[in-house]
């Protein structure tokens, strides 16, 4: 049967937790949510088990010590902070960095097939900003591994799963969210979800970029609706630009490159054929990166004594030296540099085989889209928008915002990463704070009553989704134009390197674009309309990016991944604050930097052991 | 800057038909781009599913010039543009609107597996030990990126329509990926032949031949399997054997 465009009838479905997003912190939580004995519904935007956790490559941090048997929660603990440049929550890269090892076996214990050691264990790698091998992965594929193994074990719990649905907005009853609104894709109906608590676990915000290697879904919905809702978001200057990135042919521009090139021996070159990142080796990280390419080698090859070769530095150094290289005339052909993995077939006899066994998504990527056979030529790379650290800032054991019964985990919540993520991290996050937000939003649910969202919200969210429909014609513009500019405009003005005066031009553009967007106008039916769909984006990518922009604008330094042309140096005082945004009252985005909740000395000493 | 046609089907359930649009085509372009052009330059409602633009999330299937393909996977440069290219949405699923097809009948069939039961932990914290060159069997089929490319290809499916007796190619891979994992102790045997439909396969190994992650379907997953029948179901000792026990 047909929907009528402007039909505002609805499908109600009621659950005890809804779980918005079905990557791997959302499928972790559903799983841990049904496991407490709750009723769980799962809405996703795209199908079961497509979502961007299968984009992950290079594997999921965890010291479990199989290879370095030096590695444990403590070290861990002390890498993410320092590659947080100590702007994270510590209660949760503390969790994180002790829960993650148990979370790792568990996916075993659920069909996870990781690759071995020589004696039969988990095998690890090494990665960027990780002091021992410590990246569970089954080669290069390390996340459709984990959103297959989460998705196949929870599909047998019971857990009803809505798969193409779009949230457009959370329901509250008072001051507690009670159940979103949304529309399925494909017939384009209405869907009223009940629910005594939420989980947000919708990814990042990568598509408010122009080169991302973020898909489609990436519009920060998860960040907008809790916005919305009231709940504050934290640290959102923190978009972390990842160095690899493929940059051509055109149509492919920032799909990423993983950075397990680099852990398995590639080099950066640039065109002169210099190996440039040992030129600038940060003074934090001195003294644990290679001297010359020798020990740098050694150390890919799990040399214990060697250290860890420059291009394995964090990704927001490397990112910067890359556009320094392109910047200075010294780039490749089609702007970004070269990386070079075919040349470890000078020391490895079997080298190219090694290659297509250890990579072998990269070596199929660029065999198919480029033309390229990485076991002959090097890659051409450069940055690509890939994560953001900041978002929902939630409680760090029980993963809920600043407003009771939502919880966030995953890329959507903010804290653990601090000012710039660790390669790793993310993966083994998904699964540490998924399975807090699910427990906690079980418990929450069940000494809730019922949810009774009011009538007018969900009459206003269904007139405020079909309004673009209401407007095609006269002087309505399509959504693509606007969310191009918007690209345009956050890619140069807010991205890898910024100034107050290009952020204050953003800024000042975020009028005249929420005004565009009003008045943007769709046509077709309701069914499964890619118009549609972009059109009602827009306002999630324009309130993420003006949180991004306005949170930039206020951090007058450079640290992690936020780095500003205008104050080159980090700022000792700015080292103690986060940035928080809320709605306030008048509808304006309010923007405060808050102290930072002083470290328990115990793991401050932690991380002075690993200094 | 060169352009070419691109003959795309359009419409629902109901019915529908091929309309034409040029397009500007660059260095280096693959399908799912010239389709999100159209999309975005000439017709807005275009329906096309799609995630992560590089062969890894298998969202984006479609027939291109008949065949079974990935669109973001197929560049521009391997078809001949000198005619209209056509694209049009996979043939074993009920069509939802235009390169859309509803593929829910997977997600049930899946369901209906028995799932994963490992064996007692090996070592005393509860973890497992396992050969590298055991696992590698088991991950050559979860590479797996359930495109539904080989359900599509597959006679069984596609021209006899025997989707309530017949799990299709990714789901003998998957009944694979679980019948050799090294931790595995289900039997699936049973199910395999009298309610999966093992033996409608007669191996043309289309569903191989289509696969974007080079699966060997066929030969690895669904041979093997169709032996496990044999040997458990078939073989006369074991039969024999089978009878005293009941």
């Amino acid at each position: 049967m047909k929907i009528a465009v402007m039909d505002n009838e609805y499908q109600s479905f009621e659950h005890d937790v809804l779980v918005i997003g079905a990557g791997g912190a959302g499928l972790r939580a559903a799983i841990e949510a049904s496991a407490a004995g709750v009723s769980v519904g799962l809405v996703c935007k795209s199908l079961l088990g497509k979502a961007h956790t299968v984009m992950a490559e290079g594997g999921m941090a965890a010291s479990l010590a199989n290879v370095d048997d030096r590695d444990d929660w403590t070290v861990h603990f002390a890498d993410t902070m320092r590659g947080g440049q100590y702007l994270n929550s510590w209660r949760m890269a503390e969790l994180h960095a002790r829960e993650a090892p148990a979370r790792a076996r568990e996916l075993e214990a659920w069909g996870a097939v990781f690759d071995r050691t020589k004696d039969g264990r988990i095998l690890q790698r090494n990665f960027g900003g990780h002091k021992y091998p410590r990246l569970a992965h089954v080669g290069d594929r390390t996340g459709l591994e984990m959103i297959r193994t989460l998705q196949d074990h929870g599909v047998h719990q019971g857990i009803d799963v809505h798969m193409e649905c779009t949230v457009v907005e959370l329901l509250k009853d008072g001051d507690r969210v009670v159940g979103a609104f949304g529309y399925d894709r494909e017939r384009g109906r209405f869907q009223l979800f009940k629910a005594r608590a939420v989980v947000l676990a919708t990814g990042g915000i990568g598509r408010a970029y122009k080169v991302t290697s973020n898909s489609w879904e990436y519009t920060g919905d998860g960040h907008a609706l809790a916005y919305r809702a009231g709940a504050e978001l934290m640290d959102m200057e923190f978009v972390q630009f990842h160095p690899t990135g493929m940059v051509w042919p055109p149509s492919v521009r920032g799909i990423l490159v993983t950075e397990g090139v680099r852990g398995e021996g590639g080099v950066l070159r640039n065109s002169d054929g210099k190996r440039f990142m040992f030129e600038d080796i940060p003074e934090l990280y001195r003294s644990s990166t290679a001297t010359d390419e020798e020990e740098g080698w050694r150390y890919t090859q799990g040399d214990k004594q060697a250290n860890r070769p420059p291009e394995l530095l964090t990704r927001d150094h490397v990112a910067r030296c890359i556009v320094r290289e392109v910047k200075e005339g010294r780039g490749s052909p089609h702007g970004g540099v070269f990386l070079d993995i075919a040349w470890i077939k000078k020391r490895l006899p079997n080298g190219a085989e090694h290659i297509r066994k250890k990579l072998p998504s990269m070596y199929h990527q660029f065999k198919q889209l480029a033309g390229i056979d990485i076991t002959e030529e090097p890659m051409e790379v450069g940055p690509t928008t890939h994560y953001v650290m900041g978002g929902v800032r939630v409680d760090p054991d029980s993963q809920m915002s600043t407003v009771p019964g939502l919880f966030a985990a995953g890329e959507c919540a903010a804290g653990l990463h601090g000012a710039n993520r660790l390669g790793g991290n993310s993966l083994s996050d998904l699964l540490v704070f998924g399975q807090r937000a699910g427990q906690y939003a079980a418990e929450f649910a069940k000494e809730q009553t019922a949810a009774k969202p009011a009538q007018d919200q969900v009459d206003a969210a269904a007139r405020d989704a079909l309004a673009p429909f209401g407007r095609a014609g006269g002087d309505a513009e399509g959504p693509y134009q606007v969310q191009y500019d918007l690209q345009d405009m956050m890619q140069s003005q807010v991205g890898i390197v910024r100034t107050e005066e290009d952020m204050q031009k953003a800024i000042d553009a975020f009028e005249g674009l929420r005004a565009r967007a009003e008045r943007v106008g769709v046509q077709g039916n309701r069914e499964y309309n890619a118009g549609w769909h972009t059109a009602l984006d827009l306002r999630n990518l324009l309130m993420v990016s003006e949180a991004v922009a306005r949170s930039a604008i206020l951090r007058k330094e450079s640290r992690g991944a936020h780095f500003r042309e205008d104050y080159l140096e980090k700022d000792a005082g700015q080292g103690r604050v986060n940035t928080v945004i809320r709605r306030g009252d008048e509808g304006g985005m309010q923007v405060t930097q808050e102290p930072i909740p002083e470290i328990r000395a115990d793991l401050q000493q932690i991380i002075e052991d690993n200094r | 800057m060169s352009s070419a046609t691109f003959r795309i089907w359009r419409g629902d359930s109901e019915g529908g038909e091929f309309r034409d649009y040029t397009t500007e085509v660059s260095e280096g372009m693959v399908v799912l781009d010239a389709v999100h052009q159209i999309q975005a330059e000439q017709a807005n409602d275009l329906a096309v599913r799609w995630n992560c633009k590089a062969g890894k999330c298998g969202s984006c299937s479609a027939e291109v010039n008949g065949s079974p393909k990935l669109m973001c996977m197929t560049r521009l440069n391997s078809l001949p543009l000198d005619q209209p290219v056509t694209v049009e949405p996979m043939q074993a699923f009920p069509t939802v609107r235009d390169l859309v097809t509803d593929v829910s009948w997977n997600y049930e069939v899946k369901k209906a597996i028995k799932p994963f039961a490992p064996r007692e932990p090996d070592a005393a914290d509860g973890t497992w030990r396992m050969e590298q060159y055991d696992v590698e069997r088991v991950q050559e089929f979860r590479k797996c990126i359930e495109c539904f490319l080989c359900q599509d290809v597959c006679h069984v499916l596609r021209d006899h329509r025997l989707h309530s007796e017949f799990i299709g190619p990714r789901f003998f891979v998957y009944s694979a990926a679980l019948e050799m994992h090294p931790l595995d102790t289900a039997d699936r045997t049973t199910e395999l032949a009298d309610d999966h439909g093992v033996g409608y396969c007669n191996i043309t190994k289309c569903c191989t031949k289509v696969c974007p992650e080079e699966i060997t379907i066929t030969d690895n997953a669904i041979i093997p399997l169709k032996e496990r029948v044999v040997d458990k179901m078939y073989d006369p000792i074991t039969k024999l054997l089978r009878m005293f026990r009941s």
